[in-house]
């Protein structure tokens, strides 16, 4: 049998589509957390939560509405997405003139509230979703058999983070949230409607981690507490990629999955806590951040 | 975008010293008399805990205008560090909690050295990273037996001669303890040092143009506030006997932070009320179905939303507490 560094391939390869998936899961939501941060100046805490109520979303339309996986896919966002706004609007939306600490604040107790409210009405235990019957099963890659469904994640999380680098950075709805994230005052003063701006940003953020969420829900258990147990690390990647770059945000994501499945395969012991030296290591080498402009 | 103001921090001055130290008199007669009063004794301990723990961190986010969201680390990390002190080396209480207090001033080190390099939100999320790495490493070493925790930490003989174990001399040694943590705190805010601290809240660029190594001073803040909650969570390990992974969650520095929000930012007894009525909440929930999280996050929310100023610092913000001479600066 084949191995690289004492490590069988095959094992080896297994691992590192696992860290893709994990990878994956990092970008979208380090994503979602740069593209609110950049606008609002807000690091929205709440994103666990949201990710996790995009997973109970899809359970609740499968297990109580008979709603399918790829409706489900489509609607979560956009029901998660519309609460999102109307948190923006009714609460959110009065701490921007603040200090952004209260928005941590007030986001974490969001958070708090979400997460006690399923486990109150769920339990703590995880619930299973099974993937739609298109993507069950495994396919061959030819160096190795992979299940139907990580392939698909692996893709639509790829898809979905380049049409949000594509939506902020080719479009000219992009270019107006650009120019409304440097000169706020001046945008709103050529007739753009910025408050306008700043809920849709917070809804798109915040879909992106319902999405997320549905990825996830036939990968993870469907439980109240995946979204508490990711968010710490999303923090990490978005101090190690620095806010400042969409882009940067989604290469770090995958890169540091990729580097917590390779310590998996190597020293299994460190594999939970490495991004949390890469960031420490980070933070000595180039405060700012790999992709980071402020400090 | 408005730029960012100053965490509405008030400070009380020129209020009449014989009220105020009349207060603080009759607050600590009250702690002197309460378990005579039929206050449960080991209630009013890890009230006290708690207290001295959001004072600690207050420190840092009060004084210093850094929101620490890993203050856990050095909680629970003193509590195994006072518990296996007290446990297996078999010290005496006093030094047990020293052990615990060092033992959080150099995680407080480490983590502050760190975390110091960026500002803002993005220190807050790196003490929440880094204190997350602490966890998991409690989670896997030995010396903390994992999920089970250290039990049966004895209380021990205070100087080799008074047995903490009757909980009535328990509570006075506890009351002591947070007195003195609070003097050392009170004594520290109203230094020269203190001062700086407070210029840097209020106008960091313009500390750094003055002269100062802003820096050094926010590491020395950062490992204070670090060492005094470790004082806090070693008495706890001795109050209850045990220490468990409970005490490093990320869920413990988030109350802490309610604690010192909900009392008041940067007001001296703010904290101290804050963590009274969390813990009377908490203890009130404990026995219920209701997930205290919820009401814990909502309350999160309605302060954040309607008195960022805490109870206190309302208070000093009122026509009462003007008159009074409180006197709220931004």
């Amino acid at each position: 049998m084949e191995t690289i560094f004492g490590v069988p391939v095959v094992a080896l390869y297994g691992q590192l589509v696992l860290g893709l998936i994990n990878g994956s899961f990092y970008a979208l939501l380090s994503l979602g957390l740069a593209v609110i941060f950049g606008l609002l100046r807000v690091i929205n805490f709440a994103h666990g939560a949201q990710f996790m109520l995009g997973a109970f979303t899809a359970w609740l339309l499968l297990n109580h509405l008979g709603v399918g996986y790829w409706f489900a896919l489509i609607l979560t966002p956009l029901i998660v997405g519309l609460l999102g706004a109307v948190i923006e609007r009714t609460m959110l939306r009065r701490l921007y003139a603040a200090d952004p600490l209260y928005g941590l604040l007030f986001t974490f107790g969001l958070a708090l509230v979400l997460e006690g409210i399923f486990r109150w009405y769920f339990g703590a235990a995880g619930k299973p979703y099974t993937p739609p019957s298109d993507l069950q099963g495994a396919a061959n890659l030819g160096f190795m058999r992979l299940p139907k469904y990580r392939i698909w994640v692996i893709v639509a999380s790829l898809i979905m983070c380049l049409s949000v680098w594509a939506l902020i950075e080719k479009t000219r709805l992009g270019a107006t949230l650009r120019a409304a994230t440097e000169n706020p005052t001046l945008v709103q003063a050529f007739g753009v409607n910025v408050p306008l701006l700043l809920t849709f940003t917070y809804a798109l953020g915040v879909g992106l981690a319902a999405f997320a969420g549905v990825l996830a829900a036939p990968i993870q258990q469907v439980s109240p507490l995946m979204g508490s147990q990711i968010i710490i690390i999303v923090f990490a990647v978005v101090v190690v990629g620095g806010m400042g770059s969409i882009m940067g945000a989604i290469v770090t994501g995958y890169m540091l999955g990729l580097a917590e499945a390779l310590t998996k395969v190597y020293y299994a012991e460190a594999s939970n806590i490495v991004i949390f030296v890469i960031m420490a290591v980070v933070l000595l080498v180039k405060p700012a951040g790999l992709f980071g402009k402020d400090a | 975008m408005t730029i960012s103001s100053p965490l509405e921090a008030p400070a009380a001055t020129g209020v009449n010293p014989a009220l105020k130290f009349g207060l603080l008199g009759l607050g600590l007669l009250g702690l002197i008399a309460a378990p005579w009063l039929g206050a449960y004794p080991v209630f009013l301990m890890k009230f006290l805990c708690f207290a001295l723990f959001a004072c600690a961190f207050n420190l840092l986010l009060g004084y210093t205008g850094l929101l620490s969201f890993g203050h856990a680390a050095f909680f629970g990390g003193a509590a195994y560090f006072t518990g296996h002190a007290a446990k297996e080396w078999g010290l005496t209480p006093e030094l047990a909690i020293l052990v615990g207090a060092a033992g959080a001033a150099a995680l407080g080190l480490i983590i502050g050295f760190l975390a110091i390099r960026r500002q803002g939100i993005y220190f807050a999320m790196i003490t929440l990273a880094l204190s997350q790495m602490f966890y998991f490493i409690c989670l896997r070493s030995p010396f903390t037996k994992g999920e089970d925790g250290l039990q049966g930490v004895p209380r021990g003989k205070l100087f080799g001669v008074i047995d903490l174990a009757p909980s009535l001399n328990m509570y006075y040694f506890v009351l002591a303890v947070f007195v003195l943590g609070l003097l050392i705190i009170w004594r520290f805010v109203n230094s020269p040092f203190g001062m700086i601290l407070r210029a840097i809240r209020e106008n960091e660029p313009r500390a750094v143009s003055l002269g100062y190594d802003v820096a050094r001073y926010k590491l020395i803040a950062f490992v204070m506030s670090a060492a005094l909650t470790g004082l806090a969570g070693g008495v706890k390990a001795l109050v209850f006997q045990f220490a468990t992974l409970t005490d490093v969650t990320w869920q413990m520095s988030g109350e802490v932070i309610l604690m010192t929000l909900l009392g008041g930012i940067g007001t001296l007894i703010g904290p101290i009320l804050g963590a009274g009525v969390v813990v009377t909440l908490q203890n009130y929930f404990a026995t219920s179905q209701f997930p205290v999280t919820i009401l814990t996050g909502a309350v999160f929310m309605i302060c954040v939303l309607l008195f960022r100023r805490g109870i206190v610092g309302e208070f000093y913000a009122s026509r009462l507490g003007a008159r009074l001479g409180f006197d709220l600066r931004r």
